[in-house]
């Protein structure tokens, strides 16, 4: 007998939005776990990239709680191995846009030695303050 | 060949032992670089969710710059915007990609940027420096070759922004040659090894150094198994977190045995035989002297 998954509003707002942000349509994934296989942060993970995407799927906030997305740098190794071509690059830029548009930054300048600071090449401080602050 | 040329900001401060040389052994094969005027960060990062255009404008500035230069004759007729810089042009051409993909977001941008005094048309080509060494024919550099690079095990280090996503890779993702081939061509030995592609960590070496640390550490050792000298690269952020970073894992594995980093355009210029001075060795952290 077939089983029915309902999502309650607020999952279906929270799934429309990662949809639209990302541009992919998350429930397209099959849940083969390439995408974690492949993932060279795995072992910094709390939550593997699969879970991720099944969680979005379902509509579950609380990921938005787990490490994950600001462990992903957009490697895109992920995204080439895909075999339902979706971006899950593009899904962690989406749920960490949804915390940053909150003003939550996920880096502070003040805990930056000045020593270290002085040795980061520009390309490091730019790229990391692009990704991590709204 | 006049080429418009966007260096990006850390080949201008941290890896200017890239760009010299880069430039160099470009003239040696008939490349002329023309860094463009008044250019500006690319934003180091791609921003990948889809309202998102007012990231893409620092990109796009870069392209009317390009089209300035034609314009006033400073190249002939060259749509093609050359990088040496990884991430700068992985950068550019995702955002170049979006561009000519949605006329509506060009649009909005141009109409935006109204002080520039012409629109982008959308017909920029972002190209990286390997690819154009490629399309010339491999004969070309073996030309140039004056002291091949006999006995050098090196390891052709793509990262991640050579390659991936696919619209913008210069090679196949998951089985480049390029760097492979220019290796030969120096008279060197590339190693077949599994970290070619793997991630150094990228940004992370700001406010997560551990993850770096780690990650380098792999990609080194693997090097080191497989029998190489050297690791060869083509981004200066790669170059930060496997050459600099070196000095953390040695902090933490007193065993470590360190492994020289260069840029590709470093390897090319020991090769060709181009003057220490000019290949910006006083900028590698570990030293290369290996290479002489």
């Amino acid at each position: 007998m077939a089983k029915i998954i309902k999502l309650d509003d607020k999952g279906v707002e929270f799934l429309e939005k990662i949809n639209e942000l990302s541009g992919e349509t998350i429930t397209l994934c099959d849940q083969c776990g390439t995408c974690s296989g492949g993932c060279p942060f795995i072992t910094e993970m709390d939550v593997n990239p699969s879970q991720i995407m099944r969680q979005v799927m379902l509509g579950q906030k609380d990921i938005m709680n787990t490490k994950t997305m600001w462990i992903c740098a957009s490697c895109f190794t992920c995204t080439v191995r895909c075999p339902r071509d979706l971006d899950v690059s593009k899904v962690s830029e989406a749920l960490r846009q949804v915390k940053l548009r909150e003003a939550i930054d996920f880096i502070d300048i003040e805990q930056i030695s000045k020593d270290e600071a002085r040795k980061l090449p520009s390309i490091a401080i730019v790229g990391a303050f692009r990704k991590f602050t709204g | 060949m006049k080429i418009p040329y966007f260096p990006g900001c850390t080949l201008k401060t941290t890896a200017t032992n890239f760009e010299i040389p880069a430039i160099e052994v470009a003239k040696k094969l008939g490349i002329e670089m023309v860094e463009l005027d008044r250019w500006n960060c690319c934003g180091v990062v791609s921003y990948l969710v889809s309202d998102d255009l007012m990231k893409h404008m620092a990109p796009v500035r870069n392209f009317i710059r390009v089209q300035e230069m034609n314009a006033a004759g400073i190249v002939e007729n060259e749509n093609r915007m050359v990088t040496l810089c990884s991430m700068c042009y992985n950068t550019l051409s995702l955002s170049n990609k979006r561009m000519q993909k949605n006329p509506d977001d060009l649009q909005k941008i141009n109409d935006f940027m109204h002080r520039e005094e012409i629109k982008y048309d959308g017909n920029v080509e972002v190209v990286h420096l390997l690819s154009i060494i490629r399309d010339l024919g491999w004969e070309a550099v073996t030309k140039q070759v004056k002291k091949p690079l006999k006995d050098l095990k090196v390891a052709p280090y793509y990262g991640c922004m050579l390659l991936r996503p696919k619209d913008v890779g210069i090679d196949d993702a998951e089985d480049p040659k390029i760097l492979e081939e220019l290796v030969s061509t120096l008279g060197a030995e590339a190693i077949d090894w599994d970290s070619g592609s793997r991630c150094c960590g990228s940004y992370h070496t700001v406010n997560n150094k551990d993850i770096v640390v780690n990650l380098s550490k792999g990609i080194i050792e693997d090097a080191r198994k497989n029998g190489a000298d050297v690791i060869i690269t083509s981004c200066p952020l790669c170059a930060f977190n496997l050459d600099n970073r070196q000095q953390d894992i040695k902090e933490k594995d007193q065993e470590f045995e360190t492994m020289p980093i260069v840029y590709f355009s470093q390897l090319m210029g020991v090769a060709f035989d181009i003057k220490k001075e000019k290949l910006g060795w006083e900028s590698n952290h570990i030293s290369p002297d290996i290479l002489f």
